[in-house]
């Protein structure tokens, strides 16, 4: 038990440190659990690459980590991040959704409100609301 | 003039007497301290103070009933006229609990969709673990893991992942 948090000790200590909320840190077959939201994107990325400097590349597979940002509240603009392309907007939270609008990669959008942890309600500039997957929308800071 | 002595004597062994089991009755906040601090050695996190007799039990325990053993204890001591018994109890945090993990069903649709946007890489749910495998860049598969993470799977393994 106690090897899994030693290994990532700096981790966890850093995600104290900066203030992250509800974290929770726990274990489950070998596996070593870190939930929690983070003040800001900075500190999300910050606490991403400690994780990557102790175990490069993240192939040991020992740790789940789901930092999200505590600035994604409604209201806030967030930026598209794909890698280049669209970003799909549907009409319900799935991807077996209809797409019923699009919003283009860097563009900003309004967070309406957030359906899941993977699903949040958003509107664009343009007035297409819908269903967009949060992985692709950070918090404008 | 022997028996003013004599009575005087009398006098002074029975006050002597008087104070000695004055003294014995009524043992000094001193002794006290030490027989109640050794009585207290079973409790962990809880001191005593003693003025005139009177206990004072401060300190954190993990249970009531922890309180109540510190103040048993005590009390049994000889010239404890009572006990304040100030412990404040603090139950310990609970462990955490287990992390919540996604039902596979749900897990691979959600798999499916990030992964399309990753050429190059294959995934597979099973049992709540997400395997990885392919190619892929390393600031690309930071992206994919962080997006898997957020899934809550019981473990992404990537072993089976080349990373460029």
């Amino acid at each position: 038990m106690a090897a899994l948090q030693d290994k990532y000790k700096e981790l966890i200590d850093a995600a104290q440190a900066a203030g992250t909320s509800n974290l929770k840190v726990s274990e489950l077959d070998g596996v070593l659990h870190i939930d929690g939201e983070a003040p800001t994107g900075a500190v999300k990325d910050q606490l991403w690459n400690i994780y990557g400097k102790i175990d490069p590349n993240f192939l040991t597979g020992d740790v789940v980590m789901n930092i999200n940002v505590a600035t994604a509240v409604a209201g806030a603009k967030l930026k598209v991040i794909t890698e280049s392309t669209n970003l799909n907007i549907r009409k319900g939270p799935g991807t077996d959704q209809p797409i019923v609008g699009k919003a283009a990669h860097n563009e900003i959008v309004t967070l309406i409100s957030k359906q899941s942890d993977q699903w949040w309600l958003i509107r664009t500039d343009g007035g297409a609301e819908g269903y967009a997957y949060a992985q692709y929308l950070q918090p404008v800071e | 003039m022997i028996m003013k002595l004599k009575h005087l004597t009398t006098v002074i062994l029975s006050v002597g007497l008087m104070f000695m089991i004055s003294c014995k009755s009524k043992p000094k906040d001193a002794d006290i301290q030490a027989a109640v601090t050794t009585a207290l050695q079973s409790s962990p996190g809880v001191t005593a103070d003693v003025k005139d007799g009177v206990v004072t039990l401060s300190g954190s325990v993990a249970s009531q009933a922890d309180k109540d053993a510190a103040e048993a204890a005590v009390k049994l001591n000889q010239g404890v006229k009572s006990v304040v018994n100030n412990v404040t109890v603090t139950p310990p945090p609970p462990p955490a609990p287990a992390p919540e993990v996604t039902a596979d069903d749900s897990l691979k649709t959600a798999v499916a969709g990030i992964v399309k946007d990753f050429p190059g890489i294959q995934a597979d749910v099973k049992d709540g673990v997400i395997t990885i495998t392919g190619e892929q860049k390393a600031d690309r598969w930071k992206k994919l893991k962080m997006a898997l993470d957020a899934l809550k799977p019981k473990k992404v393994d990537a072993s089976g992942l080349k990373v460029k």
